[in-house]
C-alpha cells in the first residue's frame, strides 16, 4: 500500500483559497447583495432624474447600465482585502510557499463570481425598466461578464494598494476609476452598437483582450502592492 | 559606465552632479523659453484659418508634450527604484509628479481656452482633451497615495506600483478614447515627420519645446537636491554642506 | 513681425481673451513652480543651518568650558 502524501501543490492551494474565500463571503451575504441592491437603486434614480421617456431612457441605457454596474463593483472592492487584512489571514496569504499572483487571482477569481457575475446576470432586468431594445439583453449580459472581470482585476490592485490604510475609500475610488476607463468604453460600446443594429462582436473581442492583458499583468502588481501594504 | 550610473544612485554624488549642471539648465530654458515667447507672439505669422489664437499652440503643445513624458518619467523613476531601492530615484519621482499634474492642467486650460474661438464652446470632449484629463487623475492618484501613508517608505513604494500600472494603461486609455471619439484633430506635429507648418510656425513651437523640457530638468534636479537635503539631513556631508551654503541667515 | 503697433499685438486680431489667458495661467506655473523650488531649498538650508547650530551649542553645554562663546553662538 501507498502512503499518500500530504499534498500542498498549486492546484490546492488556489482550490482552498476559492473555497475559504467563497464560504466566508456566502456566510456574510449582505456583503454580496450590497452591491446588487446598489445597482438596482442607482438605476432607478435616472429616470427620476432625467425622464421617464423610454424613447430617452432606450438610447442611454448602455451607458447607464454600465456606469452604474462600474460603480457597483468598485464599490464591493475595499472588502476584497480588508477582511482579511484585519484578522491576520492577508499575512498567512503572504507566507503561503505558494506564488501570491496565483492566490490573489484566486480571491479576485471568488470576488468576481459573487459580483461581477451576479451584477451581469441581474442587468437584463434593469435593462428592462430602461426599455432597452431587446437585441441588446444577450450582448448587454455577455460584455458585463467579461468586462467585470477585467474590473475586478484591476480594482483589486487599488485594493491591495490602500488595504493597509484606515481610511480608503475614496482614496480607492480615485486610483481605480480612471483605470477603469477602457472596459467602460468598450462594454457599453458592444451594448449601444448592438442595440444600433450593428455587429458588437469586435467590441467583445476588445474586451477580451483587455482581460487577457489583466490577466497577465494586474496579478503581479496586486502580490507587490499587498506586500508594500503588509510589510511597509 | 555602470559604475557612473552606481555613483549617480547615490544620493551625494547626484546632488554634486547635479547642483553643477542645474544652472546651465536654468539658463537654456530661461533663454529658450524667451526667444520661443517673443518669436511665437509677435513673430510668427497668423494661421490662416485660426487667425491669432493660433498662438495657443506655443503653451499648450509644449504643455502637452511634457505632461506625458513627466508620467513617463515617473514611471521610470518609480521602476529603477522599486528594482534597484535606488532612493534618488524615488526622490526624483515625488517631484516630478506634482510638476506633471501641473502640466496636465496647462495644456487643459490652455486646450479649453483655445476651444473658444475654434469650436466654440469651453469644453468639447475632444480625444485628447478626454485622455488628458483622465491623466490629471491619475496623477492626482498617484500624489495622493503617496500622501495616505504614514510611512515614506510605503508611500514611495505604493506610489511606484500605481506609476507603472498607470503608464501601462494610458496608452490603452489613449486609444480607447480615439477610438470612442474618431472626431479629432490630427497630432499637430511629431519630431519624426516633417510638420505641415511653415518652418517659421514650428521653429518657435520646437524652441518652446526644448525650453519647456530645459525647464523641466532644471526644475527637477533642484527639487530633487531639496529633497536629499531633507531626506539625508542627519548624513555628515549634508551638515558640512549647510555650512559652506550661503544665504539661508534668519 | 507679425503685427504693426504694440497694440494690435495686445489686441491679438481680436483672439486676446483667448491668447493672453492661456500664456497668463502658463507662465504663472511656470514661475511659481520655480519660486517655490528657491524657496524650498532656502528652506531646507535655514533648517540644516539651524540644527548645526543647535546642535553646536548643545555639544558646548554638555562639555565644560568656555560659556562666554556658547552665549556669543547663541545669539
Amino acid at each position: 500500500m501507498r502512503v499518500v502524501e500530504p499534498r500542498a501543490g498549486l492546484g490546492v492551494a488556489i482550490a482552498a483559497t476559492v473555497k475559504r474565500d467563497l464560504t466566508l463571503m456566502l456566510r456574510r451575504r449582505s456583503e454580496v447583495i450590497n452591491p446588487l441592491v446598489f445597482f438596482a437603486l442607482v438605476i432607478t434614480l435616472f429616470p427620476l432624474g432625467i425622464s421617464p421617456a423610454p424613447a430617452l431612457l432606450a438610447e442611454i441605457a448602455p451607458g447607464l447600465l454600465w456606469v452604474a454596474a462600474l460603480l457597483a463593483t468598485q464599490l464591493s472592492l475595499d472588502a476584497l482585502f480588508r477582511g482579511d487584512h484585519d484578522d491576520g489571514s492577508l499575512e498567512q496569504l503572504l507566507l503561503a510557499p505558494q506564488p501570491l499572483a496565483a492566490l490573489v487571482l484566486a480571491k479576485v477569481l471568488v470576488h468576481w463570481l459573487l459580483t461581477g457575475l451576479p451584477l451581469a446576470l441581474m442587468a437584463p432586468l434593469l435593462g428592462l425598466m430602461l426599455s432597452l431594445p431587446s437585441g441588446g439583453y444577450g450582448v448587454l449580459m455577455l460584455s458585463l461578464a467579461l468586462g467585470s472581470a477585467s474590473l475586478s482585476l484591476i480594482g483589486a490592485i487599488g485594493a491591495a494598494l490602500t488595504v493597509g490604510l484606515a481610511r480608503g475609500g475614496v482614496l480607492l475610488s480615485l486610483l481605480v476609476l480612471p483605470l477603469y476607463i477602457p472596459v467602460l468604453i468598450f462594454g457599453a460600446g458592444a451594448v449601444q452598437v448592438i442595440t444600433l443594429g450593428g455587429n458588437a462582436a469586435p467590441h467583445l473581442a476588445i474586451l477580451g483582450a483587455l482581460l487577457a492583458v489583466a490577466l497577465m499583468l494586474a496579478p503581479w502588481a496586486i502580490a507587490a502592492a499587498l506586500r508594500i501594504s503588509i510589510n511597509g | 559606465m555602470w559604475a557612473f550610473i552606481h555613483k549617480l544612485g547615490s544620493p551625494k554624488w547626484f546632488y554634486a552632479i547635479a547642483m553643477r549642471l542645474q544652472p546651465w539648465f536654468w539658463t537654456a530654458a530661461l533663454v529658450l523659453l524667451a526667444v520661443g515667447s517673443v518669436w511665437g507672439l509677435a513673430f510668427a505669422p497668423a494661421d490662416y484659418q485660426q487667425g491669432n489664437s493660433f498662438r495657443i499652440i506655443y503653451v499648450h503643445v509644449p504643455a502637452a508634450i511634457l505632461a506625458q513624458s513627466c508620467f513617463i518619467a515617473l514611471a521610470a523613476a518609480a521602476l529603477v527604484f522599486l528594482v534597484w531601492k535606488i532612493k534618488v530615484a524615488d526622490m526624483a519621482a515625488a517631484v516630478i509628479a506634482p510638476f506633471g499634474a501641473a502640466m496636465t492642467f496647462v495644456a487643459l486650460f490652455s486646450g479649453s481656452v483655445w476651444g473658444v474661438p475654434t469650436w466654440g464652446t469651453w469644453w468639447i470632449w475632444d480625444a485628447r482633451l478626454t485622455s488628458m484629463l483622465i491623466q490629471l487623475f491619475l496623477y492626482l492618484g498617484v500624489i495622493a497615495l503617496r500622501g495616505a501613508f504614514l510611512s515614506r517608505d510605503s508611500g514611495a513604494r505604493a506610489a511606484s506600483v500605481l506609476a507603472l500600472v498607470g503608464v501601462v494603461n494610458i496608452p490603452i486609455i489613449k486609444y480607447s478614447v480615439e477610438w470612442w471619439n474618431t472626431l479629432h484633430q490630427p497630432a499637430t506635429f511629431t519630431l519624426t515627420e516633417r510638420p505641415a507648418m511653415p518652418p517659421e510656425m514650428w521653429l518657435p513651437l520646437l524652441i518652446m519645446v526644448l525650453g519647456f523640457y530645459c525647464f523641466f530638468i532644471a526644475l527637477t534636479l533642484m527639487r530633487t537636491c531639496s529633497e536629499i537635503l531633507k531626506r539625508e539631513s542627519a548624513k555628515r556631508w549634508v551638515r558640512e554642506l549647510a555650512d559652506e551654503a550661503p544665504g539661508g541667515k534668519r | 513681425m507679425a503685427f504693426d503697433s504694440l497694440a494690435a499685438l495686445l489686441a491679438m486680431g481680436g483672439h486676446a481673451p483667448y491668447v493672453w489667458p492661456a500664456w497668463g495661467v502658463t507662465a504663472a506655473l511656470l514661475i511659481g513652480s520655480a519660486w517655490h523650488a528657491r524657496a524650498e531649498r532656502r528652506q531646507r538650508i535655514r533648517e540644516l543651518k539651524r540644527r548645526n547650530r543647535r546642535e553646536r551649542s548643545a555639544a558646548k553645554r554638555d562639555a565644560p568650558g568656555d560659556f562666554s562663546e556658547r552665549e556669543a553662538d547663541d545669539a
